[in-house]
């Protein structure tokens, strides 16, 4: 698809930053309708509606007032607040979650960047977003922001090492860091899909990643960073108007980020699940995103049903859980790949 | 606690670091405070070495208010306002100390629309605070799902006196409106439905692997401490003290039902932790409801539910002191009488006051998680606590 654009436009810039663009072209209104969705979801499991009166059909255009609403808000920065930082903090937040959608492949055609190191990249760059977040905790001067931030910081770095491990065996299995590579590979049925190879490890290393993936976009029930009963907002507690729906934006776009990783390594990517049922590049985009959307899906269901763990609970289920059974997915991989 | 959270901090030379304890507020504004509770924390990292509760935020003189009504009926409304989540049980207590004061005996009806009404009172406050716990350890769907069986209740209530909160229902000798036609139908069916509600909750919340993790082993109050600080309620059967005043000092007609006392038994962990706490109010909700099925089956259908209401009271001088069950423990009203046709004094004993000051005992060395999971299972109702 470069290659086309470039002989389209014939002007290389340009079309670089087209490239860069496209995924915030579903980034932003998938946001606006993953926050509506949420509201629907959480509503119906409790017994409620949600939104109903908003733009008509089931309240569908709620998100769109709220972030109107959002933008006209006066930004109240704190007195005592380290400004530059308190600045700053929300766009790191959200540029670490954003970069990872460089090298996303949405389908055969498409990807941002086609580096040949993509998963590599992509563990990197989201790493980005710890930083954002200790900035927020910390230049905010809020002991409950702090002590969000502090939390954070743990979480999502020791929650990194199991991810990474996880993705470590299909890497092995696969080869090769390429995400473009990963898909290709498990082109045709649903059986040829990573997911069902070399069972259980890569099952168990698909549990292994569902779960810490939860715990890197702090989502229940490893939400603490930002839990309400305990840290009032947490690291966001100070921000207002658009910095807050930054973090906001930039949570659900990191729901995306990880939803779509798993289903690039683990269940085919944009491949249809029925061989050449409804393939192509196009159709690529379809069952991509609706892998991805799964995934956010089952991510809200389970917010609305669990309660959250403890902190040292949090740092007891990886360190002492996720990490080993990661390590034995790899040594089961690597052995069953040796023989 | 792992004895490694409390280990002093070391470089890798040996040397100790130098760690500072924070003070921390949590509340009057804190969504865990139940209210305009003050916390003052002061942690070591994520540890609380000392909680000092801050209260008053809500005092409304109640007792001074009491003393300045014109009649003794007029107090009810107050009453009504101390604990805003169980207000029939707070008018029923004021009503009894009343009723001792001038020997007075209500009708038989009456007696069972009181103990209808106080039941159903207790499974509302019970799901409220049940509710909120799953609230304050992140669980937020159970919390709609208390709040849409309580429901039901307030329905009830508001065809029964049109009010569904503060209701001003039960009278000194009697009670403001008989029961409305069909009301015993409605109460029935919603005790039908109501029953396998608690199941679920206990599928959702109360067996959930993360909720046992978050609560069992955490805030365990003995039972020689409970009695000490006078805990009462579900605070003092959590600890595994069989003690119930509709049981054991029963006042109206509690001695004609059939149901149990419920104790904390530590299924899950110590007996007397926040698990404890929060399952004898589940269990509790399950006792209320057999009492409301027998009182429905006996209650008399005819009756004037103010033939006992006097016109005019006027007690003689003395003074009483009368403690009934409400949701949260021993409610007692000590009400002096000058002869005059408004109390001289009237003193509450509110029950979340006295297990409040249990708090800084069980929430030393843990978490601050931990220390919400410790509040919420106190069960403070602010309104109360202050008065």
């Amino acid at each position: 698809m470069e290659q086309l654009l470039k002989t389209i436009f014939e002007n290389d810039l340009f079309v670089y930053v087209l490239m860069a663009v496209v995924p915030l072209m579903w980034v932003l209104p998938y946001a606006l309708f993953a926050v509506w969705l949420e509201r629907k979801v959480s509503a119906h499991m409790q017994d409620r509606l949600g939104p109903m009166r908003t733009g008509g059909w089931h309240g569908w255009a709620q998100t769109i007032a709220d972030i109107l609403k959002l933008i006209q808000k006066e930004d109240i920065v704190p007195k005592a607040a380290d400004r530059k930082l308190h600045f700053l903090a929300p766009f790191v937040v959200f540029i670490g979650s954003y970069a990872a959608f460089a090298a996303i492949p949405f389908s055969s055609a498409y990807i941002g960047s086609n580096i040949n190191i993509g998963l590599f990249y992509i563990i990197a760059v989201s790493s980005l977003v710890v930083v954002g977040i200790l900035m927020a905790g910390w230049s905010s001067n809020n002991k409950w922001s702090l002590l969000g931030a502090m939390r954070s910081a743990a979480q999502i770095v020791s929650y990194e090492i199991p991810t990474a491990l996880a993705l470590l065996s299909i890497v092995m299995i696969a080869g090769t860091l390429d995400l473009q590579e990963i898909n290709h590979m498990q082109t045709g049925w649903f059986w040829n899909w990573y997911l069902f190879k070399k069972f259980p490890f890569v099952f168990i290393a698909f549990v292994i990643y569902s779960v810490a993936s939860l715990a890197e976009t702090n989502r229940t029930p490893f939400d603490i960073p930002e839990a309400e009963s305990e840290l009032v907002a947490g690291y966001h507690t100070e921000y207002s108007g658009m910095k807050f729906a930054l973090f906001f934006l930039a949570e659900y776009a990191n729901m995306f980020a990880v939803s779509a990783i798993g289903a690039t390594l683990f269940l085919g990517g944009w491949n249809s699940p029925f061989g050449n049922f409804m393939s192509g590049p196009l159709w690529g985009v379809f069952w991509f995103l609706s892998k991805g959307m799964f995934f956010v899906f089952v991510q809200m269901w389970l917010r609305w049903t669990l309660p959250r763990l403890r902190v040292d609970q949090l740092m007891y289920v990886s360190w002492k859980v996720l990490t080993p059974w990661a390590f034995a997915c790899i040594l089961g991989v690597g052995f069953w790949t040796m023989l | 606690m792992p004895e490694t959270l409390t280990a002093p901090l070391k470089t890798s030379t040996g040397r100790l670091l130098r760690t500072e304890e924070m003070v921390i507020n949590m509340g009057p504004q804190h969504p865990s405070t139940h209210g305009v509770l003050r916390l003052e924390l002061v942690v070591e990292g994520e540890i609380v070495v000392d909680v000092i509760p801050h209260i008053g935020y809500l005092h409304r003189c109640f007792e001074k208010h009491a003393e300045h009504m014109t009649n003794y009926q007029q107090v009810i409304p107050y009453c009504d306002r101390m604990d805003y989540l169980a207000s029939m049980n707070m008018d029923w207590g004021y009503a009894l100390a009343v009723e001792k004061l001038l020997g007075l005996q209500v009708p038989e009806r009456v007696e069972y629309i009181r103990v209808i009404m106080g039941e159903l009172q207790r499974i509302a406050s019970h799901l409220i605070a049940l509710g909120t716990y799953g609230l304050d350890v992140g669980a937020f769907t159970p919390f709609l799902f208390c709040f849409r069986d309580r429901e039901g209740i307030l329905d009830l209530f508001e065809t029964t006196c049109g009010a569904r909160l503060l209701y001003n229902y039960i009278w000194v000798g009697g009670v403001s409106h008989d029961l409305p036609p069909g009301f015993v139908e409605k109460a029935k069916a919603f005790c039908k439905y109501f029953r396998p509600n608690i199941k679920e909750l206990n599928d959702l919340l109360t067996y959930n692997e993360i909720f046992i993790k978050r609560t069992a082993n955490i805030g365990v109050l003995p039972a020689d401490v409970a009695i000490a600080y006078g805990c009462s309620g579900p605070m003092l059967r959590g600890s595994g003290v069989n003690f119930d005043l509709r049981r054991d000092d029963p006042y109206s007609i509690y001695d004609r039902f059939n149901w149990e006392v419920q104790v904390g038994k530590g299924e899950m962990g110590t007996v007397g932790d926040c698990w404890d706490r929060y399952m004898v109010r589940v269990r509790e909700m399950e006792q209320s409801l057999n009492i409301i099925e027998q009182a429905l089956e006996q209650i008399p259908t005819e009756g004037d539910v103010q033939s006992a209401v006097p016109k005019k009271i006027r007690p003689p001088v003395g003074d009483v002191y009368v403690r009934s069950e409400s949701p949260r423990g021993e409610i007692g009203f000590y009400i002096i009488s000058d002869g005059s046709t408004s109390p001289y004094r009237v003193k509450a004993r509110s029950p979340a006051f006295v297990n409040l000051s249990v708090l800084p005992e069980i929430s030393k060395g843990y978490m601050i998680a931990d220390m919400i999971a410790i509040v919420g299972s106190v069960d403070i109702v602010l309104g109360e606590v202050d008065r």
